[in-house]
């Protein structure tokens, strides 16, 4: 379905994740931002989005331990940045896919 | 993957090896079963000396090291062997070490697997006696073997303790990582009714952190609590050790493996099947199947100097237990969600797809009989191709 994110018409699932990380852009992740309660992002929260979106373009599935000994954060701080749900919410941000289950 | 090559290769050229560290080959879809009591210890194992095809030289020893650069093989025993083509086959294990805890003083007392052929045996053992309380399935992380597993072990406890007249003396409680039992948009639709049919509680986006063995309880990062009498956990899926000591593998020890190929990413005469690789199908055996039939081909192909197929699909095919001798039946690969329909023949059946039904039980108990008889021996399954087919699923939108 399309949405019109920080005034752009995008595509996206019914959960409101983009269908295509090539429409994602900046000013996207900060409106998805405040819409998930994380609020304003700071340098590290860019470092943590840019480590994800790296691991997604290179076809590597993302799970809260390879995050946490990415080198670029631990699970504390990544829970710290995107409270209730880490994983799910900063995918949401970096414009990629949740992690999910094959059901 | 040896049924398949001795009966096209000729064997004046090659020679075709199995290394395996084992003696005993596992049904693994079996221990879903034997806490169950449904199945027994015999109904999943075997001897893999009646297992080796007619043609082929097995090795019974311990790999300590694979070189992919000297084309070489080290046992643990010091010798080595050579090979021109390498197939790796190592699959995944369990790792419960990764997490604090969870192989502590609890471990198959009242923590228990059902991943192995011990922690199933177990499990069965302590059921057999248990009188009710708290019990928590639970995922550590993914990727897990065979991922609706601890759902199909959610829904075959509720009809165990109903058969039993414990149930209303049970809490069944199932822990995630993913954001629910069902992350897929029509798996979502249809099927969320199966949880409070069954009365099983759900904890999403719980990533442990430990197992408070004292304390009876599972503590995430964000220190949410869950509190068990007995607890039934998928640990960390991990490839063989033999893949780290090798380096060969990422930070889960899975093979870099190109997803339409199954050639390794690094070395080209090193290809990877099943559970060993890092490809972002589902690590369940019928994915393994369908693999061979390309990675055949693609050997074939890699010995006569051709371009390799990129054709594996991704290709999945899984009954899933319902309980109440009713199961369902999935079809899916890399690019397709699971949605309904009807399998294998389109409009037809006789099985359906992402519904309930006696009919895909049965299917899901006559499987042990095609395992042991067809599929270990590279016999298709009739109508059922390597490649997912759209036909005969209902697709509404992608």
């Amino acid at each position: 379905m399309e949405a019109t994110i920080a005034g752009i018409n995008v595509q996206v699932n019914e959960e409101g994740y983009l269908k295509d990380f090539s429409e994602w852009n900046e000013d996207i992740a900060k409106e998805i931002s405040n819409q998930e309660e994380v609020g304003e992002l700071t340098d590290r929260h860019w470092t943590v989005l840019k480590y994800l979106q790296d691991q997604h373009i290179n076809d590597i599935a993302l799970t809260i331990r390879k995050v946490g000994k990415s080198g670029v954060t631990d699970i504390k701080e990544f829970y710290a940045l995107f409270p209730g749900g880490p994983l799910k919410k900063a995918t949401k941000i970096a414009g990629i896919p949740k992690p999910v289950g094959c059901i | 993957m040896a049924s398949h090559l001795v009966k096209k290769l000729p064997t004046k050229d090659w020679n075709l090896t199995i290394v395996d560290q084992s003696k005993d080959h596992y049904y693994q879809p079996g221990f879903l079963f034997l806490p169950f009591d449904t199945y027994t210890e015999k109904d999943v194992v075997k001897s893999i000396d009646g297992l080796i095809p007619k043609g082929v030289k097995y090795i019974n020893k311990v790999v300590d090291k694979i070189e992919p650069t000297n084309n070489q093989i080290l046992f643990q025993d010091e010798q080595k062997a050579d090979y021109d083509i390498l197939i790796v086959a190592t699959g995944s294990r369990i790792a419960p070490e990764e997490i604090e805890g969870m192989k502590g003083s609890g471990w198959h007392k009242d923590v228990y697997d059902f991943y192995t052929f011990e922690g199933a045996r177990n499990l069965r053992n302590f059921l057999r006696k248990w009188e009710g309380g708290k019990m928590v399935v639970h995922i550590t992380e993914m990727p897990i073997k065979c991922p609706v597993a601890p759902l199909e072990f959610s829904f075959l406890a509720d009809s165990y303790f109903k058969k039993k007249g414990i149930r209303n003396k049970v809490d069944i409680t199932y822990v995630t990582p993913l954001s629910g039992a069902f992350t897929k948009p029509t798996s979502s639709k249809k099927l969320s009714y199966l949880l409070e049919e069954k009365d099983i509680k759900i904890v999403p986006d719980f990533n442990i952190m430990e197992v408070d063995n004292e304390g009876k309880k599972i503590v995430s990062y964000d220190q949410i609590e869950v509190d068990y009498d007995v607890l039934v956990t998928v640990p960390t899926n991990m490839g063989d050790d033999v893949i780290l000591r090798s380096g060969m593998g990422d930070d889960l020890n899975f093979v870099a493996t190109h997803k339409h190929t199954l050639q390794s990413k690094k070395h080209e005469n090193v290809f990877v099947i099943g559970d060993a690789t890092d490809v972002p199908a589902s690590k369940a055996g019928s994915v393994a199947h369908f693999e061979a039939e390309t990675l055949t081909d693609n050997i074939l192909l890699y010995i006569a100097g051709k371009v390799l197929k990129e054709e594996f699909d991704g290709h999945s095919n899984c009954f899933i237990e319902t309980g109440n001798n009713k199961a369902m039946l999935i079809d899916f690969n890399y690019n397709q969600e699971p949605v309904d329909g009807t399998f294998p023949i389109a409009g037809v059946g006789p099985l359906r797809l992402l519904k309930e039904s006696v009919l895909n039980h049965w299917g899901k108990l006559a499987f042990r009989w095609v395992y042991w008889n067809m599929l270990l021996k590279g016999v298709p399954i009739p109508m059922v191709s390597r490649n997912m087919k759209l036909a005969g699923k209902n697709i509404t939108s992608k």
